[in-house]
């Protein structure tokens, strides 16, 4: 059998040397009646080449983004990864190694976490990351349970244009815990100050607020940062780290909290998962965080030396007093995001950015010329934006669809059946862009 | 001294150049001036060859399945299949975006729809999510349906989550989050389920009673029906955390002893790489009354077609990822079902159980082992109090003989083993649980017993050699109160 060691014989005499004459005596304590006489139904067992071809026909019947034109985003990019990323990530060494509990013999893991640690504060402007969330719907849910036990007040209060799917897990992370939301809804694609102005009150612990929004708009977070920080409420920004090379670092608008999706950074999309969020602070709030922390101490020879920290916050020390129940996390995503910037450079991550948002534009420009598309909206983006569409999004995409292109998301889940959400990054040419506005014009003429 | 990546930057140094940018637009013109950024941003500025050797020397220093045995205990440190590592990385499987049709993903729905199906009939029980991206987020999942079906009831009441003191730590802190009240009740001396504190706990509230089985000593709850039917008894839910699935698999279903939910870790159990702590998967199972509040969407098959199916919505727990979980780590842990079948699965379930038993037999007069009934399932505890004893009894020095759990788990390091988990489960003393898996064989399991050998006869004669461990390891002990109060937790350049 593969992956079992022991043959038969081997077996035997190791039954033997145990002192029992059959496996069945070494189970006594599972009651006779519940053991299963039979093997389970399942597939027959399949050698690594039947798999492989089994493996192959399930793939062909994907049709993946690396083939289609492909201009979806909502949260997952697809930008350029450097072949040397998975390189790294693949080594067996970083692998195949569990959580860095023997700091001794996971140096390697635990340095790559504090440098992970280290960039996560260069881009966002904060004093200390952890070390990754599982992705940046629950930071942002473990973010405002933070703000809960810090201000020890009862109500969170959402912009209405942050991710949709951000709202559904924030809904099932804090609904048992007895935490009121309030969702401020958007006026022409974006939140007006005033709107969060209004909604505080005596209970808010936070405000989250998202920019780029979902539509892609940039909200205003200084206006923000004034209304919020006349109280107690803690501000929390959700924000992409690709635009952080260009756009303001959250502290320059006194952010409390920031956190995001980490998966642009050099992991790929894979149907949605393995993803992984980010969350860093100021340190005035470490001792609220979830989540694991990298420090850097000495050894006993005094030796420069990595461990995890601040442990005393953790479910395995505090148990139901923790201040999350996260464990593992995602740490190999962390990894590939660690050495993607690392790759990149500050040169690298500017360029990217710098491409993906003048791409970006040059798309906008050209759909607002076409008869029958425009903008929704009349803010500045990133790169994603929302357009209004002749027909419903819906029958558009079918129609993109045919000629191999996918066309971004469609807005109907937000109640705007004819808004399309359009994501660019690095990796559309011209041609690509150009390809996309004939074929909206086609499919508008046909 | 080990340097950071950021002190070995030089200015103007570039590891990665895209093409030259089309299209003729400043960024200026996208970003007006408020938004732009005021600093710089300060990556490290490197060449490939520079970034390559930075992390193949950190890589260096980690210990890993590859290299040496892994008897963590707890954490099912299987080896992990290179062909699933060559299945993931099939561009059509990596370059999938959750939002494309469902026409365009048949083949990865398929894969997910017979995983779930695959689990579901491990497990003994009706249908499975696979969102939980960890054992913990699974926790959490599986208690959150708990909690949705007592609330479907009408009983708000019923918020208390019965558990033994043995259990992992995440599981109070999961029930914690869930919005519920922790009971947590004593093992009695065999270290089992107390029947009599279980009973004394349960009452109108109880919403359930959580219990990892095989339990964190590895040994299997004989008296499982009696608790399932006392929680039962007053419509309570068992739930079954998954740590220690792997020596059951084929052996009993958890779904035909009294369980009515549990999650598995994939990354332990199905031989998914543990990435160095994540990502991993807490696929959750269920049995028929609860499948309704299954996170939403579930994979369907609709005549022979895939679909995402939202039709539970409204009696959903909601979402609890963005999309469809781990989807790589799920794809590893489908192909090793398909690998292994349900002859294999239930033969590495056996093999595990008489790796376990084999150390422990070899050991027993070796090591303190104060749960020892006899046998065990995958795993084992055992203790540093005969070493310490010893030692005394050869040298009469208390303070040269005060040998810990800590001090022969760092000498395991030395000898190029990866320790025991220890000082867990906190219901014994100074445990170290050693966990040897059904990948490992015979002679590994023999040098490993040898080398256990050599410790104690090391605590017993020159235990300064073991409380100075480790030596040979690319650090020594690290000062873990100095990186509490001078904490330095980011590189400041």
């Amino acid at each position: 059998m593969p992956y079992i060691s022991n043959t038969d014989r081997e077996r035997e005499e190791m039954l033997k040397e145990i002192g029992v004459s059959k496996f069945e005596e070494l189970v006594v304590d599972i009651p006779e009646k519940f053991r299963l006489k039979e093997l389970m139904n399942l597939d027959a067992p399949m050698s690594e080449l039947e798999l492989s071809k089994r493996v192959f026909a399930l793939t062909g019947k994907n049709k993946c983004t690396n083939v289609f034109n492909s201009f979806m985003g909502g949260g997952i990019y697809e930008h350029f990864i450097p072949a040397a990323v998975d390189t790294i990530i693949s080594r067996p060494e970083f692998l195949t190694a569990y959580t860095p509990y023997q700091a001794e013999v996971s140096q390697g893991t635990l340095q790559a976490i504090y440098e992970y640690q280290s960039m996560i504060c260069d881009l966002t402007g904060m004093e200390i990351s952890n070390a990754g969330m599982y992705d940046g719907a629950s930071a942002t849910a473990e973010a405002i349970i933070m703000s809960i036990r810090k201000t020890r007040k009862s109500k969170a209060i959402i912009a209405g244009t942050i991710n949709p799917r951000y709202k559904e897990v924030i809904k099932s992370y804090t609904e048992g815990l007895g935490i009121e939301i309030e969702y401020v809804p958007a006026v022409n694609g974006i939140i007006k100050p005033e709107d969060i102005e209004k909604a505080i009150c005596e209970k808010t612990s936070c405000v989250v607020m998202q920019t780029p929004n979902y539509f892609g708009n940039f909200e205003d977070m200084f206006a923000m940062d004034e209304i919020i920080h006349k109280t107690k409420a803690l501000f929390i920004a959700v924000v992409d780290p690709t635009s952080l090379a260009v756009m303001n670092a959250p502290c320059e608008y006194n952010a409390d909290i920031v956190v995001g999706e980490g998966q642009a950074l050099g992991n790929k999309p894979y149907f949605g998962g393995p993803l992984f969020g980010f969350l860093a602070t100021k340190m005035e709030y470490n001792r609220m965080m979830p989540g694991r922390i990298v420090g850097e101490t000495v050894d006993a020879d005094g030796k420069r030396a990595f461990a995890l920290t601040l442990q005393a916050r953790e479910q395995h020390i505090r148990r139901d007093k923790a201040t999350s129940n996260i464990c593992s996390n995602q740490a190999l995503c962390v990894l590939a995001a660690t050495v993607y910037m690392s790759l990149l450079g500050k040169a690298g991550l500017l360029e990217i950015a710098n491409q993906s948002a003048t791409k970006a534009k040059y798309l906008a420009d050209g759909i607002s010329k076409i008869d029958g598309y425009s903008l929704a909206f009349n803010h500045p983006f990133f790169k994603e934006f929302t357009i209004k569409t002749p027909m419903k999004a819906s029958v558009l995409k079918d129609k993109l669809l045919k000629k191999n292109i996918f066309a971004g998301i469609d807005l109907a889940e937000i109640g705007e059946e004819n808004m399309l959400l359009i994501a660019v990054t690095e990796k559309k040419s011209k041609n690509d862009l150009d390809a996309f506005i004939t074929a909206l014009k086609e499919v508008n003429n046909d | 001294m080990t340097k950071t990546i950021f002190e070995k930057s030089i200015p103007g140094r570039i590891g990665f150049i895209l093409p030259q940018n089309d299209v003729d637009i400043n960024i200026n013109d996208c970003i007006p001036e408020k938004y732009r950024r005021k600093n710089e941003i300060k990556l490290p500025e490197l060449s490939e060859l520079d970034v390559m050797r930075h992390y193949i020397e950190l890589s260096s220093k980690n210990h890993f399945i590859e290299k040496g045995f892994y008897p963590l205990g707890s954490c099912t440190m299987k080896y992990n299949p290179k062909s699933h590592e060559a299945f993931v990385r099939s561009s059509c499987l990596m370059d999938l975006h959750p939002y494309q049709p469902e026409e365009t993903v048949q083949g990865a729905l398929e894969i997910l729809y017979e995983l779930q199906n695959d689990l579901a009939t491990i497990a003994g029980m009706k249908n499975t999510t696979l969102q939980p991206v960890a054992g913990a987020h699974g926790e959490f999942t599986g208690l959150k349906i708990i909690r949705a079906y007592h609330l479907a009831k009408g009983n708000a009441h019923k918020n208390e989550i019965i558990l033994p003191d043995a259990a992992h730590g995440t599981n109070p802190a999961s029930v914690a989050l869930a919005g519920m009240k922790v009971v947590e009740i004593k093992s009695n001396e065999k270290g089992m389920v107390d029947l009599v504190a279980l009973k004394a706990a349960i009452n109108e509230n109880t919403a359930g009673f959580m219990l990892t089985n095989p339990n964190t000593l590895g040994l299997f709850e004989p008296q499982i029906e009696q608790i399932a039917a006392a929680i039962h008894g007053v419509d309570g839910l068992m739930y079954m955390d998954g740590a220690n699935m792997n020596p059951i698999l084929g052996i009993v279903h958890p779904g035909k002893i009294g369980f009515d939910v549990m999650h598995y870790n994939l990354h332990k159990t199905m031989s998914t790489p543990h990435g160095g702590g994540g990502p991993g998967s807490g696929a959750v199972s269920v049995v028929e009354k609860l499948e309704k509040f299954l996170p939403y969407p579930m994979v369907n098959k609709i005549d022979d077609k895939f679909t995402l199916d939202y039709s539970h919505k409204e009696t959903s727990i909601g979402k609890i990822h963005s999309f469809y979980g781990n989807f790589a780590v799920n794809v590893r842990a489908w192909a090793y079902i398909k690998t292994l079948g349900g002859k294999g699965l239930r033969r590495a379930a056996e093999n595990s159980v008489i790796n376990a038993n084999y150390i422990m037999k070899k050991l027993e007069k070796v090591y303190h082992i104060p749960h020892n009934h006899t046998y065990c399932m995958h795993e084992f505890v055992a203790t540093n109090e005969w070493q310490k004893q010893r030692c005394f009894e050869n040298l009469g020095d208390k303070e040269k003989c005060n040998i810990k759990t800590l001090d022969i788990a760092k000498r395991l390091l030395d000898k190029g083993y990866h320790a025991p988990t220890i000082y867990f489960p906190l219901i014994v003393h100074e445990a170290m649980m050693i966990e040897p898996t059904e990948t490992e064989s015979k002679q590994t399991l023999d040098e490993f017993i040898a080398t256990m050998i050599e410790i104690n006869d090391e605590c017993v004669n020159t235990p300064e050699v073991v409380l100075n461990a480790p030596t040979t390891t690319p650090i020594r002990r690290v000062d873990d109160v100095k990186a509490v109060k001078e904490l330095n937790v980011r590189f400041v350049w």
